[in-house]
């Protein structure tokens, strides 16, 4: 967590963290299992009341942060979120929400971006294809110009919250270049099939696009002028996986320090032994490295600095390569009970492998920084 | 961890004017580089040397950008941190005396800070900030491991005098060096901790024999001491007799920021990362010609992003550390940190340098790289292994059992040391 906090901040972080332990302790994660969708409407909309949905849309939009920087106020959200695990489309309505407050046209924003700020209805990102690293280079489906409309064709996959979404913001190659569209989940051509998921709310889904026909005016930006859009998606999206990665390791490392208090074996606790303390030495390490490069990628994401893309991307290659490794420890040092459904520790190895391998991989991030370093 | 003292009041430049002046004065008082490592500058194995780094901080000492942390009262120039930052920043490139940075900046002249006589300060701040003197830290022995509690080295008081015997091991540079701290032991018949004084040792006098030791990259800079009835003026005591594990735990704490690159006293750059950017990655890349190969991509992508991380958690447990969220013995987390990083870090060059790296063409400097992979574990041995670090911040961060420990509670005189164990056989 950021370690300079306004007094405002904390009381957005601490309102968040009372109303996820009240609402969605883990007990009722693990019930919301058998919800189809994951999470309950009326409790995500009275998350968006407390600020989860408006952070990163402009004021004269219907949104606000607050403390000036909203992608650090949305950080400490998710990293409440990512303690709990908790459920809720947490990263794709708000890369909606923001990409539709800073390109969206009036009429577009207008007739959009109200219900997903109070959190009447939802949003997904449709980016990732199957088998492709996800960068804006050759996105393989297409749109094409017929006359006034646009035609889209081919698959995205996963998508998360893909099932549940009302509206669909769609990045394409297009005639001109990449362009994204904003389109209803209804509308024709659309073949929306849930996948099945690791994590026990998070979902994701495919969709197939035949012949999906949108107005020109559901192109969101220019039509060929998402690059910049997108950078700016991606950069939002691993700050808040990342968010949630530090909240989930965090909450683990510390309850298995404690573990190793409370357990004994051949009459010593386990915090005796010095093969353990080396062990847990080096979490403390990992877990402090991760939220500090964490803090600094979305420092430099909310100040667009010049090497933000290359800072969020490091971000994401260290904290999802190391923090489910660190989690795997967690659970070699509780022993049997370490692997059970019973015990907590999987829901939260659940939630950071899904964030490891969605929006880019930590083998794609290190790519991009080895990429961007020789540029 | 240190904070750097302030001057009373803002400072009469602000930082901006200050870098521009810092600048101007570096670009027209100071050699660039020219692509040498930065770490060694133009260093030589010389004595010369030795005279070129004096020689150098002796005009940054005149243009009065010497010791900029440093308080007014004793030669510095009161500044906060962001000022030696600055220089840091526009001095890059450029050869430095930083044979001055580690130990003496940023490791004996705070100790002497947070310990010294009003006299002592006097004495021996200014003089190495003037490039007169240089330290070197006579702590670790050849028995002793990173038991630097256990020290055998021994200083008897004789009327006016302590007389010193004994030896002293894995010095940096000691003959090239002016004066020390030596921990040595005063009282055999207290506690291993409480018996100990640290001694300002001038080092070139008569009953100091010095040794260097031949490392396997080929250098030398690492030297043995010993010590034959060497006198020592008893007002040269550093902190209280018998106090010295106090002092001699600061002086420790101030080489974990130091190594961390966290210390404010630095005039080399505080963290490792840009140094190990240019060295492990880029470099590299345009040596192997490699920025193409996926494999070499990958490689890289990893270096900068341990470099990236480690820069980051310096800066965090530095503000964890001032704000009391962590204890100052949480300097061990980066310290911790530089190891593995580095030793991930010589790993990474020789796999993209290959073949080179092992058989090479006179003058390559890809050979150096197989033979920094020699010397690799260095880094997590030097200044107390790791094992000892990750020790410290089980025990002292976490709040751990400590390990069980014979020597604690018993006169040093009675405590064993290196005697032989009965190895089990079944």
């Amino acid at each position: 967590m950021d370690l300079e906090l306004t007094s405002d901040q904390e009381l957005l972080r601490d309102t968040t963290r009372k109303f996820l332990q009240t609402t969605v302790p883990l007990t009722e994660v693990r019930a919301l299992t058998a919800n189809p969708a994951g999470f309950d409407r009326g409790w995500w909309s009275t998350g968006a009341e407390l600020g989860w949905t408006s952070l990163l849309v402009a004021e004269s939009r219907g949104g606000g942060s607050v403390s000036g920087a909203g992608l650090r106020d949305l950080a400490l959200i998710a990293e409440e979120m990512g303690a709990l695990v908790s459920p809720g489309p947490l990263i794709p309505t708000n890369v909606v929400a923001q990409t539709l407050s800073r390109d969206a046209s009036d009429e577009l924003a207008g007739l959009v971006l109200p219900g997903l700020l109070s959190g009447d209805s939802v949003a997904a990102w449709c980016a990732a294809e199957p088998g492709r690293p996800l960068t804006p280079d050759g996105m393989t489906l297409r749109a094409r110009l017929d006359g006034d409309e646009f035609v889209l064709d081919g698959v995205k996959s996963p998508v998360e919250a893909g099932d549940e979404a009302d509206w669909l913001l769609v990045t394409a190659t297009g005639p001109d270049g990449l362009t994204q569209f904003l389109l209803p989940s209804s509308a024709p051509g659309l073949a929306i099939t849930p996948l099945r998921g690791l994590d026990l709310v998070r979902r994701n889904a495919e969709i197939r696009f035949t012949d999906v026909r949108v107005p020109a005016s559901a192109v969101v930006g220019g039509s060929g002028g998402a690059s910049a859009s997108f950078e700016r998606q991606i950069q939002t999206a691993l700050v808040l996986q990342c968010a949630e990665i530090v909240g989930a390791t965090d909450r683990v490392f510390d309850f298995t320090v404690q573990y190793a208090f409370d357990r004994s074996s051949f009459g010593r606790a386990l915090a005796s032994y010095q093969a353990l303390k080396h062990r847990f030495a080096d979490m403390k390490l990992w877990i402090e490295s991760a939220q500090a490069i964490t803090v600094d990628a979305t420092r430099a994401v909310q100040a667009d600095s010049p090497d933000a893309a290359e800072i969020v991307r490091i971000a994401k290659a260290y904290v999802a390569e190391r923090c489910p490794e660190l989690i795997q420890d967690c659970i070699q040092l509780h022993g049997g009970i370490g692997v059970t459904w019973e015990h907590n520790l999987h829901l939260y190895l659940r939630r950071v492998v899904l964030h490891r391998e969605t929006y880019g991989d930590p083998i794609q991030a290190r790519d991009q920084v080895a990429i961007l370093a020789g540029k | 961890m240190t904070e750097a003292p302030t001057a009373s009041g803002e400072p009469r430049e602000d930082l901006d004017a200050f870098r521009t002046r810092a600048k101007e004065w570096v670009t027209a008082n100071l050699q660039p580089l020219n692509g040498a490592d930065p770490a060694l500058g133009h260093a030589t194995d010389d004595a010369d040397h030795v005279i070129r780094v004096k020689a150098i901080q002796r005009k940054i000492w005149d243009a009065g950008f010497a010791g900029l942390c440093y308080p007014a009262e004793y030669g510095g120039q009161g500044l906060p941190a962001a000022y030696q930052d600055a220089f840091i920043e526009v001095s890059y490139g450029y050869e430095l005396p930083r044979l001055f940075n580690t130990p003496t900046f940023t490791i004996i002249l705070p100790t002497i800070l947070d310990f010294g006589t009003e006299e002592q300060k006097k004495r021996f701040i200014p003089a190495a900030l003037k490039g007169e003197e240089l330290w070197v830290q006579f702590l670790s022995e050849p028995t002793g491991g990173s038991d630097l509690a256990g020290a055998l080295t021994r200083a008897e008081r004789d009327g006016d005098e302590f007389v010193l015997n004994g030896s002293k091991i894995w010095s940096t540079y000691a003959w090239k060096s002016d004066y020390a701290l030596c921990v040595a032991r005063t009282d055999w018949d207290v506690p291993k901790h409480r018996g100990l004084s640290v001694l300002i040792v001038k080092v070139h006098q008569p009953g100091i024999t010095i040794t260097q030791i031949k490392h396997v990259d080929g250098t030398e800079e690492f030297c043995q001491e010993f010590f034959d009835d060497v006198r020592i003026p008893a007002r040269d005591v550093l902190g209280q007799v018998n106090d010295g594990w106090n002092v001699a735990s600061r002086l420790l704490l101030h080489e974990r920021e130091a190594v961390s690159g966290s210390s404010p006293y630095a005039m080399a750059p505080r963290t490792a990362a840009r140094e190990n950017d240019q060295v492990g990655a880029a470099a590299l890349a345009q040596v192997s010609g490699g920025a193409d190969d996926p494999r070499v991509r990958q490689l890289i992508g990893e270096a900068r992003v341990l470099t990236r991380v480690h820069t980051a958690l310096v800066g965090r447990i530095a503000t964890s550390i001032r704000t009391g969220r962590l204890p100052a013995t949480a300097g061990s987390i980066p310290r911790l940190s530089n190891g593995v990083m580095r030793v991930r870090l010589a790993t990474i060059a020789i796999d993209i340098a290959g073949d080179r790296a092992v058989a090479w063409h006179d003058g390559d400097p890809v050979g150096e790289l197989g033979v920094a992979y020699l010397g690799r574990q260095g880094v997590c041995i030097g200044g107390g292994t790791l094992e000892i670090t990750r020790n410290i911040i089980s025990e002292r961060v976490l709040g751990m059992p400590r390990e069980h420990a014979e020597d604690l509670d018993r006169p040093f005189r009675e405590v064993r040391t290196n005697t032989p164990t009965q190895r089990n056989r079944s």
